[in-house]
């Protein structure tokens, strides 16, 4: 009797352990899109994915800029248990494990699907690694954006900048409205954010490519880049108190409820705009790179790291093929508050500045963000030193200068 | 044989003991040193590149500033603590009334973990939200307090914080103590007509010795991992004016990808501890082991 009874359960339990096997693709799946809006956008890729016969298990571990969550990746890949499939940015981050012949090659979906053809170029080449293709590009973000406030901007009696010397008139008309000029989170990555802002939109894109492409000291020392210091060192007068302590968050908050005139940030402030009942192009004004417009490329991407189990290679070249179906890439696009990163996608219904940065796209104005030039450790250095000048007042231009260069050389 | 059984028998039961300190503990410590001198990025490797990382951690500013951070906050934190928590724990001894009361809200800091601490304290001293602010809505708007925001001063307010949780803790240890000093000595020195304050510092304070040694070891540790409390109450800011090795080095070997410059910089660290903590853990051990014998 009891014999019987444990070897039924014993049946039981071991049907419900191969059902799900014999069902579907299974992928486990690990990100850090966390926050409202982008786990809603996860979910579309979640949802075509279990469409297409598949099956996704979700392995969101949370914080901002996703440390936690490589870290962990990163660790079950060195421990023998990787997951199916693993966030990055679109950046050298996943550099070291292409080289150390961890991840798989998506060479026959990429082939398949056209990758080659329907990708933006940028990001196809950050994605491939001495002729493979290493990793499915989902998005495009750019973190080169300046937002501004109508309604503080009408109430100081001034308009929006054309020109870095517009922007320095309205920071001062604001200032004397008493109204915060320049809202900015007190982090050092959104100060790096502003000296790229500042770099492209006032120095130029060649300026941006010679510095950080080419390691170019000559161009750091030159009169043009003097100019991007000199505009950095004045904007510091224009910030306020509260900047210390501040997420990126609650300073482009500031900037949608009119307390203040403007915000450097990316356009992942869009999702805080629309989060307030306000529309992104009209209530708050958007500039993608302020004189020189450009499209400062940055994204995600996920990558497949190598598997004991070979019927796992399906899976993922199932899941690689799903995230780059052109609905599924709208469909996510949408929510997560990007761009595709496919050309060929229908994009009428994306918002006023969502629109502005598929033109600069389309028209070729855009340049890989400096995360795919330069690998994470001097990404951290360009954060301490940008940190640096914000908060130290006693820093000079010069300074900056000679910092940027000390970091350049070095590599 | 049976003797000898018995006198194996402790050993096998602390056996699995034995091999968690060899491996986790003194094992990690051997291998993050050898990664420190490889070229490791992200993976570790296996090869041998010699000081150079050393040579770059002694060269990056950040590294710099951290270590006369941890300096700054470490004599003022220390000190502060222990001042602090010695009055506390004096006045608590003169049978005053609600002792228990005070006592408990007092030690209270010291239940809430260094984020806690440190969020409510960047609350509190934010410009823009907190005391300032406050006075300024009062109508005393030239007062001015925005050290958090301010590179060269923050830091004292990191340490200040500390202070504010730990010398709760200082205070139980030494009262603790001041209980367990004989009436008879009070008695002797007020026969005597020596003055409070003397009986304090001649007498007391020189027989809570051990007692200050204790709560020195825990503030020291406190010190060399502060950690939390920097990432809760500025993140290490403004620009990097706040920032402490421990951060150093778990930014280095996470975000940043450079696990033979953390390992370096986890390196320094630790021979700093040996040298600081060292010499006071071996006059305790001596200490109790002179008592015992």
């Amino acid at each position: 009797m009891r014999l019987s009874h444990h070897l039924a359960l014993l049946g039981t339990a071991l049907a419900c352990l191969a059902t799900p096997v014999q069902a579907a693709e299974k992928a486990e799946v690990l990100h850090w899109w966390t926050s409202g809006s982008e786990s809603a956008a996860v979910n579309e890729f979640k949802k075509a994915f279990n469409a297409a016969g598949g099956e996704w298990t979700d392995a969101a571990v949370a914080g901002g800029g996703g440390e936690t969550a490589r870290a962990v990746g990163i660790n079950r890949i060195i421990g023998g248990n990787p997951t199916t499939a693993m966030q990055f940015n679109t950046s050298q981050q996943f550099y070291e494990l292409i080289d150390k012949g961890l991840l798989q090659t998506l060479d026959d979906v990429a082939a398949k699907d056209n990758w080659a053809k329907v990708i933006n170029p940028v990001i196809y080449s950050a994605v491939s690694k001495n002729g493979h293709v290493y990793a499915a590009p989902v998005n495009i973000h750019s973190n080169v954006w300046l937002w501004f406030s109508p309604a503080a901007l009408k109430k100081a009696g001034v308009e929006a900048p054309k020109t870095w010397d517009d922007l320095f008139k309205d920071l001062d008309a604001l200032k004397k409205a008493g109204i915060i000029p320049l809202a900015q989170s007190g982090d050092a990555w959104t100060q790096n954010l502003t000296f790229m802002n500042v770099l492209i939109g006032a120095g130029g894109p060649e300026l941006y490519l010679k510095i950080f492409k080419d390691r170019d000291v000559n161009a750091i020392k030159s009169p043009e880049f003097k100019k991007v210091a000199d505009i950095l060192a004045k904007m510091r007068d224009y910030l306020d108190e509260g900047m210390q302590g501040r997420q990126w968050n609650q300073a482009i908050s500031l900037v949608i409820t009119g307390q203040a005139g403007f915000n450097f940030m990316g356009d992942w402030a869009k999702g805080e705009v629309v989060v307030a009942g306000k529309v992104p192009g009209t209530d708050v004004g958007c500039i993608p790179g302020l004189g020189k417009s450009s499209y400062w490329i940055g994204g995600d991407v996920f990558v497949f790291p190598k598997q004991k189990d070979a019927g796992a290679l399906k899976a993922q070249e199932l899941l690689a093929h799903v995230l780059l179906s052109p609905e599924t890439q709208v469909a996510f696009n949408n929510k997560k508050g990007s761009a595709p990163v496919r050309a060929d996608v229908d994009t009428s219904t994306m918002d006023a500045c969502g629109k502005q940065g598929v033109a600069l796209l389309g028209s070729g104005a855009f340049v890989p963000g400096s995360d795919m030039l330069v690998n994470p450790d001097v990404a951290g250095q360009l954060n301490d030193l940008a940190g640096t000048f914000f908060s130290d007042k006693s820093k000079t231009a010069a300074d900056f200068v000679d910092g940027l260069a000390k970091i350049v050389s070095s590599q | 044989m049976k003797l000898r059984l018995s006198a194996l028998t402790p050993q096998i039961a602390l056996l699995p003991t034995w091999l968690i300190v060899v491996f986790a503990y003194v094992g990690t410590v051997i291998w993050s040193i050898r990664i420190s001198f490889s070229s490791s990025r992200m993976l570790p490797e296996g090869d041998f590149v010699g000081l150079k990382s050393y040579e770059r951690l002694f060269s990056t500013q950040r590294w710099v500033v951290s270590v006369e951070n941890v300096a700054i906050f470490g004599v003022i934190f220390i000190v502060g603590a222990l001042v602090l928590g010695f009055f506390l724990a004096v006045m608590l001894d003169q049978r005053i009334k609600a002792e228990s009361l005070f006592r408990t809200i007092f030690l209270y800091p010291y239940a809430m973990s260094f984020v806690v601490t440190g969020l409510a304290w960047q609350w509190i001293l934010n410009p823009s939200l907190g005391l300032q602010q406050m006075m300024h809505n009062f109508g005393w708007t030239s007062f001015t307090f925005d050290w958090l925001a301010r590179g060269d001063r923050a830091i004292y307010l990191v340490a200040f914080a500390g202070i504010w949780q730990a010398s709760g803790l200082v205070m139980a240890i030494l009262l603790a103590g001041l209980r367990g000093i004989d009436e008879d000595l009070w008695k002797a020195a007020k026969i005597d007509g020596i003055p409070t304050w003397r009986v304090y510092l001649h007498i007391v304070i020189p027989l809570l010795g051990g007692m200050f040694a204790t709560a020195l070891v825990l503030l020291a540790a406190a010190v060399v991992k502060v950690y939390d409390l920097v990432v809760a109450m500025t993140g290490g800011g403004p620009g990097i004016s706040t920032e402490v090795p421990a951060k150093f080095v778990i930014d280095y070997l996470f975000d940043r990808q450079n696990i033979a410059l953390a390992t370096s910089a986890s390196t320094v660290m630790f021979l700093a501890v040996l040298f600081v903590l060292g010499p006071i853990l071996y006059r305790q051990y001596i200490h109790n082991n002179g008592r015992a014998a």
